[in-house]
């Protein structure tokens, strides 16, 4: 074991140990101790992984021109059967170092911020504690060489980031918020569960490399096996991968799936910065990118109900972000939307050099994202913190008293506007260009969604800085809070300059440098709607003036609908609450009560008076029921199996 | 020695059985903590006698056999055993009829010890009825209760019933095959109208006992009415010594009607896993709602049955194992709850975790072992249950397993919602803790998390079904 492989094994390590101590010894220890042990570890993982990172990229993982994949460790964990064998292990490959770097980073950054932000809070090492278990499970799967390991590890990833969405445990709303995400995550696991079992079960195999393998050499008789069957047109191959997506989409909040990303944001704002924006939303992206040789090459049908799902989901989420006034929800809406532009730009990208620059310019995305959304949820924190209230009413005018917040966001959001020169920008023209090379209509949405997010990034930008007039006796609401704002510089330093590195020679489908093409005259278009959308934005917001309510008034139905994320939560609600319960649950709960229950159990509670009465025809109704049903239930049973057998 | 070796089970049994009745003579019985005390011991080293080397083979003309497999199953049986007297010991001390109760437990298990040695129909049923005949007696022990009363004679009147039905499956089967031994059935089996009316007559009375829909509706009404103790024992001894005799009732002796089991197998799955789960959904009596749950449980075990291989077997007894523990672990916890505030709704549970914090955390392990989250053992036995039904490529049952898997979720976070995030107005004081009480639950909680983790223990059962 090498130096990198051992600093590889450490990065996943180390959070595990400080989540363990502050576990365990956690409310033995004080505050700062318990945050510095936390901060100190995470620090630490970021240096580690800066570290393999470099040597990966420049060293030991370049052979021959091209960065193939290293396991630096593996091991056999469970052997079940010979087909069922779950390993556990790290593999460092383009994508998986990348995710090393992006999570570390950003969960050092908000471990220090948090010292700063959860002063005082109560739990304060509890809270350090499931930020340290959710970087450990969120490091788990990025590594993972087995599909099997990852689940595991996307499992816990859905638990701490429950545990920390309900970290405020007495606010009902919060409680709510963790209910929902689990749940509704957890039914989209259940789809990756099947999935992996179909992939596991038609391949023989639950590593990651034989599954993609054996899945995409011509002439594999897994693969021609797994393609033989269909339905409805589609391959059992390609069912398979929609149900891994499934999951994925739920993590990553893909539509319809999106709704508890939004409720998410009642956790403490430096957790939404770190698992609702940065990391654990993308780890569907993730996914499909692991998987991705399979999609693109046996299975490009299912790759392009992802691009559709991906298009569709950024409008969506922009249009919805246009409207919101709690600032936490905007960010959580242009969280969406941005991942739904990863998604469909590795929906668009095909197999081979050229066509696959669409994976590229999707992590790449993946990791400007990462800072610049970081960066203004972190910033978001700050202002939150100053007036303690999520609502745009409160705000605005706040440029004098958060003049570092204010730098800091308005460099995150040129960047996520996509303005030329800041990291965000390249990346999305990346994405644009290939969508553009093979899927105009996709292109043209993406396009459209990228004038959405310049106004709505500015529309909270002007609402929280400019609107109202600096307040005369405004003083100074950061000098004493630098755990606050070394992340904020940090991260903005990457936001603006992460988009010049040469993305292209590190991270690639084949592993293969690849130049991400640039023409002057393609970025015309989406930097033209991108200040087009700034520029309604500053028209409309940069002062205070009731145009804006005009609008709103003059198309009142839309603004209502999209205010009201376009009705979607009271779908599910209608689903859930009126179908479910009253044409499955009600007739269930009455039959019990009636049938099963009879009157009389409901009766025998008051009813020493009316026992006799009770008694007869309870043994004489009742049994006569059951044993009713339990003939019928023969006789039925014995006819179908006569009718089709015989 | 040899056939000391084998009959071991059942000699130790008939000498603690015949122990008791020695004990009752002496008056030994008096001494309350004693006598339970004496019987807890003894029933730790019959479930370690178990596992003395064992021996195979058949005897009387292959009216009793044994092999690995069948040991394992009469070990885990005896765990269970262990386990549940471990539990109901706070119950036992106020019980005036602690003897009897252990008198007719051991009656029972001598009849589920039958039921899995048998080589030959007539000892499987005589095993059988050996096995609920007890079971209805226990059910009757609160005799102030009304509704002890009530499950009693339910229980009674009811398997009467589906034992006549099952008698006519055999006799139909003795007429299309002219012998009731294995050996012979196996090999003269075929399909046809005769054994195929044997076949559902029979599945019947194995789908009675298992409580699978539409065979179930005794179970809520016996699990509420019956003292917790004895609905511990139904719902995981005697339902689960059954499921291990369904395994060797369908795979090999009507090994010949495959297709015609997988057929009926898969639609009373669906059932018992939906109409469970629904009727879960709603309950607020914590046995009604165990009651269900199990019946819904058993609707997953049918879909590991569909594989008819050694996964199939070997997945079942894999989750019949964690079942147990999980079940115990939850009845458990039921019991002290109830014994302390004489209630047996679900609303009792509200904010338990604030005050009891131990015996919250091993419900919510255990109901989270019986929704199948990872990573408690609950999951694996699940997985392996699924695998081994994608074996026979039954879709349409896969798929209805997938949503009942979401929706028991919903069922048991019901629960576990109740117990961390309820407030409850009447603050529950902290429940009595026993010393023995205590020791099962932690054998459960660390059965629960161990077993999904430790590979040898899946391999060793893998390993006994292959044979």
């Amino acid at each position: 074991m090498n130096s990198y492989e051992l600093s590889a094994l450490l990065i996943v390590i180390l959070p595990a140990l400080s989540f363990i101590v502050l576990g365990l010894f956690g409310n033995r220890l004080s505050n700062r101790v318990s945050g510095l042990i936390g901060c100190a570890s995470l620090v630490t993982t970021a240096i580690l992984a800066i570290y393999v990172a470099a040597g990966y990229f420049f060293d030991f993982g370049l052979v021959g021109g091209v960065h193939e994949k290293h396991i630096a460790l593996q091991f056999q964990w469970l052997k079940f059967t010979e087909n069922l064998s779950i390993d556990l292990g790290i593999v460092l490959d383009p994508i998986s170092v990348m995710m090393l770097l992006v999570i570390t980073i950003v969960s050092s950054m908000v471990h220090i911020y948090s010292l700063g932000y959860m002063k005082g809070e109560e739990y304060f090492e509890r809270y350090y504690a499931y930020l340290s278990l959710f970087s450990f499970s969120m490091l788990g799967l990025v590594i993972a060489v087995n599909i099997f390991q990852m689940y595991i590890f996307w499992e816990l990833v859905g638990v701490s980031s429950f545990l920390l969405i309900g970290f405020f445990f007495t606010k009902p709303s919060a409680i709510a918020a963790a209910k929902k995400a689990f749940i509704v995550t957890r039914f989209a696991d259940l789809g990756f569960l099947i999935g992996i079992l179909m992939l596991s079960y038609n391949t023989k195999s639950l590593d990651f490399f034989t599954i993609i393998e054996r899945l995409t050499q011509a002439g594999s008789p897994y693969l021609a096996n797994f393609t033989a069957t269909s339905f409805m047109g589609m391959s059992a191959l390609s069912w398979a991968l929609l149900l891994v997506f499934m999951g994925g989409a739920g993590k990553s909040a893909m539509f319809p799936l999106h709704i508890w990303l939004p409720d998410a944001m009642e956790g403490p704002t430096p957790v939404s910065a770190l698992i609702h924006a940065a990391t654990m939303v993308v780890a569907g992206v993730f996914l499909v990118a692991r998987l991705f040789p399979v999609f693109a090459i046996s299975a490009p049908d299912a790759l392009l109900i992802i691009a559709y799902i991906g298009a569709f989901t950024a409008l969506f989420a922009a249009l919805i972000a246009c409207t919101q006034t709690d600032i936490k929800r905007v960010l959580a809406y242009s969280t969406i939307s941005q991942i739904a532009y990863m998604m469909f730009g590795l929906g668009v990208a095909g197999w081979g050099a050229e066509n696959s620059e669409g994976f590229t310019g999707s992590m790449f995305h993946l990791f400007t994202h990462a800072f610049f959304k970081a960066l203004l949820f972190l910033g978001a924190g700050a202002v939150i913190h100053a007036v303690h209230s999520n609502e745009m009413k409160d705000m605005g005018g706040l440029r004098k008293s958060l003049p570092i917040t204010h730098i800091t966001f308005l460099i995150a959001c040129l960047a996520i506007a996509g303005v030329p020169g800041l990291s965000g920008f390249f990346s999305k023209e990346a994405i644009l260009a290939a969508a553009f090379h093979s899927h105009p209509a996709i292109f043209y949405v993406g396009l459209f969604t990228s004038g959405l997010t310049a106004y709505y990034m500015f529309r909270l930008y002007f609402r929280i800085f400019w609107y109202n007039p600096v307040p005369e006796h405004s003083h100074n609401h950061e000098g004493h809070t630098w755990a606050m704002n070394i992340p904020l510089i940090i991260l903005a330093v990457g936001a603006a300059l992460a988009g010049w590195i040469p993305f292209g020679s590190f991270v690639s489908a084949d592993g293969k440098a690849m130049e991400l093409p640039f023409h002057l005259t393609f970025s015309i278009a989406p930097v033209a709607f991108g200040l087009i959308g700034i520029g309604i934005a500053y028209l409309l917001y940069a002062k205070k003036n009731d145009v804006p309510d005009k609008i709103a008034s003059s198309i009142n139905a839309l603004y209502k609908a999209s205010y009201n994320k376009f009705y979607i939560d009271e779908i599910y609600l209608f689903i859930t609450k009126k179908v479910l319960f009253n044409l499955v649950g009600r007739p269930a709960a009455w039959f019990d009560r009636t049938v099963v229950n009879g009157l009389f159990i409901n009766g025998s509670a008051e009813a020493t008076v009316a026992t006799s009465r009770a008694i007869k025809p309870m043994q004489s109704g009742r049994l006569q029921s059951y044993t009713m049903f339990f003939l019928g239930g023969v006789l039925l049973l014995a006819a179908l199996l006569i009718l089709k057998f015989m | 020695m040899d056939i000391v070796l084998m009959f071991r089970f059942e000699i130790i049994l008939a000498a603690l059985i015949l122990a008791i009745f020695i004990m009752s003579l002496r008056g030994f019985d008096t001494n309350v903590k004693c006598f339970l005390n004496t019987m807890n011991v003894l029933l730790l080293l019959n479930f370690i006698a178990g596992w003395l080397p064992l021996s195979e083979g058949s005897y009387f003309s292959d009216f009793f056999r044994t092999n690995g497999l069948i040991v394992l199953q009469k070990n885990i049986i005896n765990l269970g055993l262990l386990l549940i007297s471990l539990t109901s010991y706070a119950w036992l001390e106020q019980s005036k009829y602690r003897l009897e109760f252990y008198l007719l437990m051991l009656s029972s298990i001598f009849g589920v010890y039958v039921m899995l040695s048998s080589g030959h129909i007539l000892m499987l049923y005589l095993g059988l009825e050996m096995s609920t005949i007890p079971i209805a007696a226990m059910s009757n022990f609160n005799l102030k209760e009304q509704r002890s009363s009530e499950a009693g004679i339910k229980l009674i009147l009811s398997s009467a019933f589906s034992t006549g039905i099952m008698l006519f499956g055999i006799s139909l089967l003795y007429g299309a095959v002219g012998n009731l031994s294995f050996a012979s059935v196996i090999a003269n089996l075929h399909p046809n109208v005769l054994t195929l009316f044997a076949f559902a007559f029979i599945l019947a009375g194995f789908a009675f006992k298992m409580s699978i829909v539409p065979f179930h509706l005794w179970t809520a009404d016996v699990y509420e009415g019956s003292p917790i103790a004895v609905t511990n024992f139904l719902s995981v001894i005697s339902k689960g010594s059954v499921i291990f005799v369904f395994l060797t009732v369908l795979y090999s002796l009507f090994g010949g009607l495959k297709e015609a089991w997988l057929l009926g197998i898969s639609i009373v799955s669906i059932l018992s896993m939906t109409v469970g789960n629904l009727f879960a959904l709603r309950q607020q009596n914590a046995k009604r709602f165990l009651a269900f749950s199990s019946i819904a449980q058993v609707g997953f075990v049918l879909v590991g049955i569909t594989a008819a291989s050694t996964i199939g077997s070997a997945s079942v007894v894999y989750f019949v194992l964690i079942y147990l523990l999980s079940n115990i672990a939850a009845f458990g916890v039921i019991s002290a709850v109830a014994d302390s505030t004489g209630s047996e709704s679900l609303q009792s549970f509200k904010g338990l975790y604030k005050s009891n914090p131990f015996y919250a955390l091993i419900m919510a392990v255990a109901l989270f072992s019986l929704a199948g989250v990872p990573p408690i053992a609950g999951f694996f036995g699940k997985l392996f249950l699924l695998t081994a039904g994608m074996k026979s490529g039954l879709y349409v049952l896969l798929g209805f397993a997938g949503v009942n898997l979401v929706l028991s979720l919903y069922n048991y976070l019901r629960v576990v919602k109740y117990m961390f995030i309820d407030d409850n107005e009447a603050h529950l004081a902290p429940l009595n803790r026993n010393r023995q009480l205590t020791t099962a639950l932690y054998i459960c909680l660390i059965g629960l998390i161990a077993i999904g983790f430790v590979t040898p223990i899946y391999q060793y059962i893998d390993s006994l079904c292959r044979f």
